[in-house]
C-alpha cells in the first residue's frame, strides 16, 4: 500500500501555535506566582528577621511573635476581630435576608428598592466612615440634633464611649454590607421553584413558615457563600474603622489591620508588622481552607450523583 | 439564571383574606420604608450639608433642616480646600485617582478577558494549578504584600507615583478579573470552540469572533468592579504615595481624620460626595448587569 | 482508496482506557455509523477522527496520509454537532462563511458557495438571522449548511438529531439520507439510536466498552451479530435470549430450551457444525420471528418447525402491531405479532419460532456460533 506523508507535523509554526494559551498566561502566571507565593514567604520571612525601622533579612526568631501576643493593642484588636466578625456577618445576613424577603413580595418598583439598599456597596469605606461618623458624633449628629428638638437631655455618644465605639463600627459595616447579602439571598430566592412554595401553600403552611422552612433551607449554599465573603471582608477591615473612629476612643476599637499598619509604618517595627499581617493570613485561612475543602467535597459529591 | 433577578413565578402574598393581603402588604410597604430611609439618610445628610454656611452646621450640627444654601463650598472643594499643605482643592486627588482608575481598570479586565478565555477553553496539563495560584490572589490580604511592594515598587523607581499604583492594582486585579471570566466563560460550550477549530480559526481568532462578542455581560462586571474597588481603595494609596501623589481616599482622611485645627464641614461634605460620586454613577448605570454577574458567579 | 482508516487506536484518560484497540476502514463515500450505548468510547472516537482529542497510540489515516499530529483545520474534515454549535452572535450566512473566510476564500467564492448550499438545504430566507431566532430544524439545517460549504473529504456528525422532536427527527433522518447520495463524501455518523444507524448507514460500527463489537452491514449486523451485545442492542423490541441446550438430533442439532418441557427444536442442517452434544448455549430469537402456530408460516415456506406453548401476561397495541410480553418455559419473552392475530391476555397458545433466522451464542463467550 503506498503511504502519504503524514500531515501536520510541520514544525515549528504549529508547534509554536498548539503554545499560546501557556504563552498567553504567562505574564500572568509569573506575577502571581511573585505575588502570592514569593511575597508571602517574604512577609513571612520579615516577620521572624531581625528587621526594625529598617529591613534587616537576618533570623531572628519568633520573638515577635511573642511580643505581639504581649501586647494589650494586639490582643484587644483581635477581640474586635471576633466581636466584630460576628456581628457584623450575622447582622448584615440577618437584615440581607429581610430585605430580600420584603422584595421577594411582589413589591412595586422592585429595582428602586433594590438600588436603595445596594448603593452603600459602591460607596468606598472612607466615605461611609466619614458620613457615619459626623452622624454619631456628639457635637453635629444624632445628639445634637435631637437635643436642638427640645429634648435638652438628650444622650447618643457610642462613638466616644470605649464600650460601646464597637457596635458603632458594627452597625455602619451591616449598613454597607447588607445591601451584597440581600442581592445574593434575593437571587437565590428567585432560583428557587416555585412549584415547592404551591405544594406548600397547598400544604397549608402560612407564608412566615414556608420561607422558614422551605425556601430559605433550599438556598443554604448560598448562606455559606455569603458568609464566607462576608468573613473575608470583616478580617481584612481596615478603612472604615480608619475613617470612622481611628482605632479609639483609646484602643477600643482597633482592628488587627490597623495595627499592621502602624507597626510597619508608623512606629519601625517592621518584622512585628509582618508578624501581625502574618496572624492575619492565619485568620482567613481559618476560614477559607475549610471552606474551599468543603465546596470541593460537594462538588465531588455532585459530579458523583449526576453520573 | 442571567434574569433570576426580574422574574418571579408566584406572588406569596396572594394567599388568605383579603383583609388579611392588604394588612400584610402594608406591613411590608412600612418595613422596606423605614429601611429605606435608613439607607439614604447619610446620602440626603451629606448632600444638604455641602450647600450649608459653616456656622449653621457648627451651631445645628449635620441632622437639621437647611436655612440657607450656597453652591460655593462645591467649588471650594473641589478648587481652593487646603488638605495637607497644598490648597488646590480635592480636584488634584480626584484626577490621581482618576488617572490610577482607569489604567488599572482596563489593564486587569483585558488581562482578565484573555486568561479567563485561555483557561476555560484551552485546557492543558496543569491549568488547575494555574487557576488555582491566581485566585488565591483574590484571598491574600493585603497586609502580606506592603513591605514586598514598597521594596519592589523602590526598585522600579515608581515610589510615590500614581504608577506605581496603577501596576499594584492591576497585578491584583488580574486574580479578580480572571476569576470572573474563567467562570463566565466556563458555560460557554465548548462545542462552540471545537466548531471553530475544525473550520480553520485558531486562538486568536476564535477569542476576537466568538468569546468577545459573547463578553459584554462579563465586562460589565469585570469593569464595575474594577472601578468602584481601586477607585475606593485607601489602604495601598496610603502607604505607597504621599502628599500631592494620594489618591482621593487618603487625602479626605487626611483633612476628615486629623481631629484637630478649624473644620469646615461643608466644604469638607462637597469633597466626600466628589470621593463617592463616581464609583456611584458607575453602579446607577451598570448595576443592574452587575448584580446579575455577581450573583450568577456567586451562586455557582 | 479508503477514505478514513483507523489502525490499533487505543485512548486512554489517566488508568481508564476509552478505547481499545479498534481497528476500522471506510471506502470512499461510504456512510459509517458509530452506534453503542453512551459511555462506549464513540464520540471519543470520533473527537479523534477529528483532531479534537489526542491519540494514546495508534494510527488515523485520512486519504492514507497519517493525520495523528494534525491540527482539526489541516485535516480537512467537517463536523455537525449534537448542540450544533452554531456561533452564537454571528448571522447564519457568517456561520456559514467563517470556515471560509478562516481559509482566506475570496469573497466572490464565499457568496456563491453559500448560496448553492442555502438552495440546497432550503435555508436562503434564514441567511441574515441569528441563530437565536432559529427553530430546532432550522439551526439543525443551518449546521448542516455550515458543514456542507466547506467541501471536506470527510463528514462528521455527532448526534445530530438527538435535540429534535420524534416527526422532525424522521424527517431530518431522510435528509441527511438524500444529501449523503446527492454529496456523495465519506460519513462518519455517531448515534445511540440502533433506527438511526440501520437506516442510514452503508457500514454500522457497534461499540461497547471502548471495544468494536462489529462492523459490517446493518443487514449482517442485523441478521448475524457477533455477539449477544450486539444482538441485544439492535433492533427493537430487543432480541429474546433464552437459556437453552444443544441436542445432538440425527445428523444435525436441537434447540431445548430450558425450563420447559423439552420439545427439541431442529435446527437446520449444515450449520452450526461446532455445536457439541449437551452445550449450553444461549438462543436469541427477534420479536418478529414468531408467528401464531396457526398461521402455519413454517409449513407455507416449506420450514420444518415445532410450535412451543406461549403464555401471554400482557400486551402493547402500537397500531400496526401488537407487542406481546410473554412467558416461554419460565422465561420472559417478547414477541410481536399482526393486532388481528394477538391472544388474549392470560391464555397460552402455541407459536412457531422461525429457525432460519435465529441466532446461537455460547452461554460462556457470548459470542456468536
Amino acid at each position: 500500500m503506498q503511504r502519504k506523508p503524514a500531515l501536520g507535523s510541520q514544525g515549528w509554526a504549529n508547534r509554536l501555535a498548539a503554545l499560546t494559551p501557556q504563552m498567553v498566561l504567562l505574564p500572568t502566571l509569573i506575577a502571581a506566582l511573585v505575588y502570592v507565593v514569593i511575597f508571602s514567604l517574604w512577609t513571612l520571612w520579615i516577620s521572624v528577621s531581625q528587621s526594625t525601622l529598617l529591613p534587616n533579612m537576618a533570623y531572628g526568631g519568633f520573638g515577635e511573635y511573642a511580643s505581639l501576643w504581649k501586647s494589650k493593642r494586639w490582643i484587644v484588636s483581635y477581640q474586635n476581630l471576633f466581636l466584630f466578625g460576628a456581628l457584623y456577618v450575622s447582622g448584615s445576613i440577618f437584615f440581607g435576608t429581610l430585605l430580600a424577603i420584603l422584595i421577594d413580595q411582589r413589591v412595586r418598583y422592585e429595582s428602586v428598592w433594590r438600588t436603595i439598599f445596594l448603593y452603600p456597596l459602591a460607596v468606598s469605606f472612607i466615605v461611609t466612615g466619614t458620613v457615619w461618623r459626623w452622624i454619631f458624633h456628639p457635637q453635629t449628629g444624632v445628639e445634637l440634633a435631637l437635643q436642638d428638638l427640645g429634648w435638652i437631655a438628650a444622650k447618643f455618644d457610642w462613638i466616644t464611649d470605649r464600650d460601646m465605639a464597637i457596635y458603632v463600627v458594627v452597625f455602619t459595616g451591616i449598613w454597607h454590607a447588607s445591601g451584597f447579602a440581600m442581592a445574593l439571598i434575593l437571587a437565590g430566592l428567585r432560583s428557587v421553584d416555585g412549584d415547592l412554595v404551591k405544594a406548600a401553600q397547598i400544604d397549608g403552611a402560612s407564608m412566615p413558615r414556608i420561607y422558614r422552612k422551605v425556601v430559605l433551607p433550599t438556598i443554604w449554599p448560598i448562606f455559606v457563600a455569603v458568609t464566607v465573603v462576608l468573613l473575608q471582608f470583616a478580617i481584612k477591615t481596615y478603612d472604615l474603622v480608619v475613617a470612622l473612629t481611628q482605632g479609639g476612643p483609646g484602643v477600643s476599637t482597633t482592628v488587627p489591620a490597623i495595627v499592621v499598619y502602624d507597626l510597619m509604618f508608623q512606629r519601625g517595627q517592621i518584622a512585628q508588622g509582618a508578624a501581625a499581617a502574618v496572624m492575619i493570613l492565619v485568620a482567613l485561612a481559618l476560614v477559607l481552607v475549610p471552606y474551599a475543602l468543603w465546596s470541593g467535597w460537594r462538588a465531588r459529591k455532585e459530579a458523583r450523583s449526576h453520573g | 439564571m442571567a434574569d433570576a433577578t426580574t422574574h418571579q413565578e408566584f406572588d406569596p402574598l396572594a394567599t388568605g383574606s383579603r383583609s388579611k393581603q392588604r394588612r400584610s402588604r402594608a406591613i411590608v410597604y412600612t418595613l422596606l420604608v423605614v429601611f429605606a430611609l435608613i439607607y439614604i439618610s447619610p446620602l440626603l445628610i451629606i448632600l444638604t450639608n455641602a450647600f450649608r454656611p459653616l456656622e449653621e452646621i457648627v451651631r445645628e450640627g449635620f441632622i437639621s433642616m437647611p436655612n440657607s444654601m450656597s453652591f460655593g463650598y462645591w467649588v471650594e472643594a473641589w478648587s481652593t480646600f487646603c488638605i495637607g499643605g497644598t490648597c488646590e482643592g480635592v480636584s488634584r486627588y480626584f484626577s490621581n485617582t482618576l488617572l490610577m482608575t482607569v489604567p488599572a481598570t482596563i489593564l486587569s479586565t483585558a488581562f482578565g478577558v484573555v486568561n479567563g478565555y485561555a483557561l476555560s477553553k484551552w485546557r492543558f496539563k496543569g491549568d488547575m494549578w494555574v487557576f488555582g495560584l491566581i485566585t488565591l490572589g483574590v484571598f491574600l490580604p493585603a497586609q502580606m504584600t506592603l513591605l514586598p511592594w514598597a521594596f519592589v515598587l523602590g526598585k522600579l523607581g515608581l515610589s510615590n507615583s500614581i504608577a506605581g499604583l496603577v501596576l499594584v492594582h492591576t497585578v491584583q486585579g488580574i486574580s479578580f478579573t480572571t476569576l470572573f471570566c474563567r467562570n463566565y466563560f466556563v458555560s460557554v460550550p465548548d462545542d462552540l470552540i471545537k466548531a471553530a477549530r475544525i473550520d480553520g480559526a485558531g486562538f486568536w481568532r476564535i477569542f476576537r469572533r466568538i468569546m468577545l462578542p459573547l463578553s459584554p455581560p462579563i465586562l460589565i462586571v469585570c469593569v464595575i468592579w474594577q472601578f468602584t474597588g481601586i477607585w475606593n481603595e485607601f489602604l495601598f494609596g496610603t502607604v505607597f504615595t504621599s502628599g500631592a501623589n494620594q489618591p482621593i481616599t487618603s487625602a479626605i482622611v487626611a483633612f476628615s481624620g486629623s481631629g484637630t485645627g478649624e473644620r469646615h464641614y461643608n466644604v469638607e461634605a462637597a469633597s466626600v460626595i466628589f470621593a463617592a460620586l463616581p464609583p456611584l454613577f458607575i453602579y446607577v448605570i451598570g448595576g443592574k448587569y452587575f448584580v446579575r454577574g455577581l450573583t450568577s458567579g456567586a451562586v455557582k | 482508496m479508503s477514505s478514513l482508516q483507523i489502525k490499533n487506536l487505543r485512548k486512554s484518560y489517566g488508568a481508564v482506557e476509552v478505547l481499545k484497540d479498534i481497528n476500522l476502514e471506510a471506502e470512499s463515500g461510504e456512510f459509517v455509523a458509530l452506534v453503542g450505548p453512551s459511555g462506549c468510547g464513540k464520540s471519543t472516537l470520533l473527537s479523534i477522527i477529528a483532531g479534537l482529542e489526542s491519540v494514546t497510540s495508534g494510527e488515523v489515516l485520512i486519504e492514507d496520509h497519517v493525520v495523528n499530529d494534525a491540527a482539526p483545520k489541516d485535516r480537512d474534515i467537517a463536523m455537525v454537532f449534537q448542540s450544533y454549535a452554531l456561533y452564537p452572535t454571528m448571522t447564519v450566512r457568517q456561520n456559514m462563511t467563517f470556515g471560509m473566510e478562516c481559509r482566506n476564500i475570496d469573497k466572490a467564492t464565499q457568496d456563491e458557495t453559500v448560496k448553492r448550499v442555502a438552495t440546497l438545504l432550503q435555508i436562503e430566507p434564514l441567511l441574515n438571522r441569528k441563530p437565536g431566532q432559529l427553530s430546532g430544524g432550522q439551526r439543525q439545517r443551518v449546521a448542516m449548511g455550515r458543514a456542507l460549504v466547506r467541501d471536506p473529504k470527510l463528514f462528521l456528525f455527532d448526534e445530530p438529531l438527538s435535540n429534535l422532536d420524534a416527526k422532525l427527527r424522521v424527517e431530518m433522518r431522510s435528509e441527511i439520507k438524500k444529501l449523503h447520495q446527492t454529496v456523495g463524501r465519506t460519513t462518519v455518523y455517531v448515534t445511540h439510536d440502533q433506527i438511526e444507524a440501520m437506516t442510514l448507514a452503508t457500514r454500522i460500527a457497534v461499540m461497547y466498552q471502548g471495544v468494536l463489537q462489529q462492523y459490517d452491514t446493518p443487514k449482517t449486523i442485523y441478521e448475524k451479530p457477533a455477539n449477544t451485545f450486539v444482538a441485544g442492542f439492535m433492533g427493537s423490541p430487543n432480541m429474546n435470549f433464552f437459556k437453552a441446550k444443544a441436542v445432538k438430533n440425527g445428523d444435525g442439532f436441537s434447540v431445548v430450551i430450558e425450563g420447559g418441557e423439552g420439545t427439541p427444536l431442529p435446527l437446520p442442517a449444515d450449520r452450526y457444525d461446532t455445536l457439541t452434544d449437551g452445550q449450553s448455549i444461549i438462543f436469541g430469537v427477534r420479536p418478529e420471528h414468531f408467528s401464531p402456530a396457526s398461521d402455519n408460516r413454517a409449513e407455507r415456506k416449506g420450514i420444518a418447525s415445532v410450535a412451543v406453548p406461549v403464555r401471554v401476561d400482557m400486551d402493547e397495541p402500537t397500531g400496526s402491531e401488537t407487542v406481546l410480553l410473554t412467558t416461554i418455559a419460565g422465561q420472559n419473552a417478547t414477541i410481536v405479532c399482526e393486532p388481528d392475530a394477538a391472544p388474549a391476555i392470560g391464555d397460552t397458545v402455541d407459536f412457531e419460532i422461525d429457525m432460519t433466522k435465529i441466532s446461537l451464542f455460547d452461554r460462556k463467550s457470548e459470542l456468536r456460533l
